[in-house]
């Protein structure tokens, strides 16, 4: 799962290439506590490239809102395609994301 | 199983393991002429979410315990069986709902839920014969295969 990390102004995007399941969520996970760490407060997961997304992938971006919000800030998401929305509407954490259908239009509203 | 026993794996308990099983579980059933893109990402994350369950529950991450996995496809579903060397669970009583507003903020608990949403049918029972461990059964109804009546 490459992660690309890119700076737009005051938010980080984070890229996701491929899948975020629950071998890899801690690189994902670290990676944001990072970001955090050194004063970023607005992310933006971007899953253009993202395939799938399993239960342990769902639960480290929960576990990063929280974080987030803790401190101040919030990760939000842009590029959901139909499948990967279905599993946020399943779960309900459509109710727990802002979610864009473009990067550009993430990044006007954070 | 009964029908055409089209893939037996078995790998080591490590979660590394799981995107390259996924992913050859997939490859396997388009060969077997399963329309895949139509089942989108459903089939992926249940196989996901049951070969997790099987090298983190079953057999707590320890490497030298073996998970097997078994594909039957079958003219409109494809059956996948997940073996670990686990004492097993009590499927019926995971109920707890995941979407509640108690629940909604854990980073853990969708799993089994996400399954049962995806996939037609999830059942678990203990292998038999000589086999050991905890089996987790998943139904997934496809549109059928080319050729043949769905």
């Amino acid at each position: 799962m490459p992660l690309h990390v890119s700076r737009q102004g005051e938010v980080v995007v984070v890229e996701i290439e491929g899948q975020l399941i629950v071998s890899n969520r801690q690189e994902l996970k670290q990676r944001v506590l990072d970001e955090a760490e050194t004063g970023a407060r607005k992310i933006l997961v971007d899953f253009q490239r993202t395939g799938y997304i399993d239960s342990a992938g769902l639960g480290v971006l929960v576990s990063l809102a929280k974080r987030l919000r803790e401190l101040g800030g919030d990760i939000r998401l842009a590029n959901l395609n139909d499948d990967l929305q279905t599993l946020f509407e399943l779960t309900k954490l459509d109710t727990l994301f802002q979610i864009s259908d473009s990067r550009e239009r993430a990044l006007e509203t954070f | 199983m009964p029908g055409s026993l089209t893939l037996d794996l078995r790998i080591p308990s490590e979660l590394q393991q799981i995107e390259g099983v996924v992913e050859e579980i997939v490859r396997g059933c388009a060969d077997r002429e399963v329309d895949v893109q139509a089942l989108g990402i459903k089939f992926k994350v249940a196989l996901a979410e049951a070969l997790s369950n099987a090298i983190i529950c079953g057999n707590g991450e320890d490497a030298r315990k073996e998970v097997r996995v078994r594909v039957d496809v079958r003219d409109d579903v494809v059956i996948v069986e997940v073996e670990d060397e686990g004492q097993g669970f009590d499927l019926e009583s995971c109920t707890e709902d995941p979407t509640t507003p108690e629940n909604i903020e854990r980073e853990d608990g969708r799993g089994l839920f996400l399954m049962r949403a995806l996939v037609e049918r999830v059942e678990n029972f203990r292998a038999g014969g000589a086999a050991r461990g905890n089996v987790v059964r998943l139904t997934v109804r496809h549109p059928g295969r080319a050729g043949h009546a769905a």
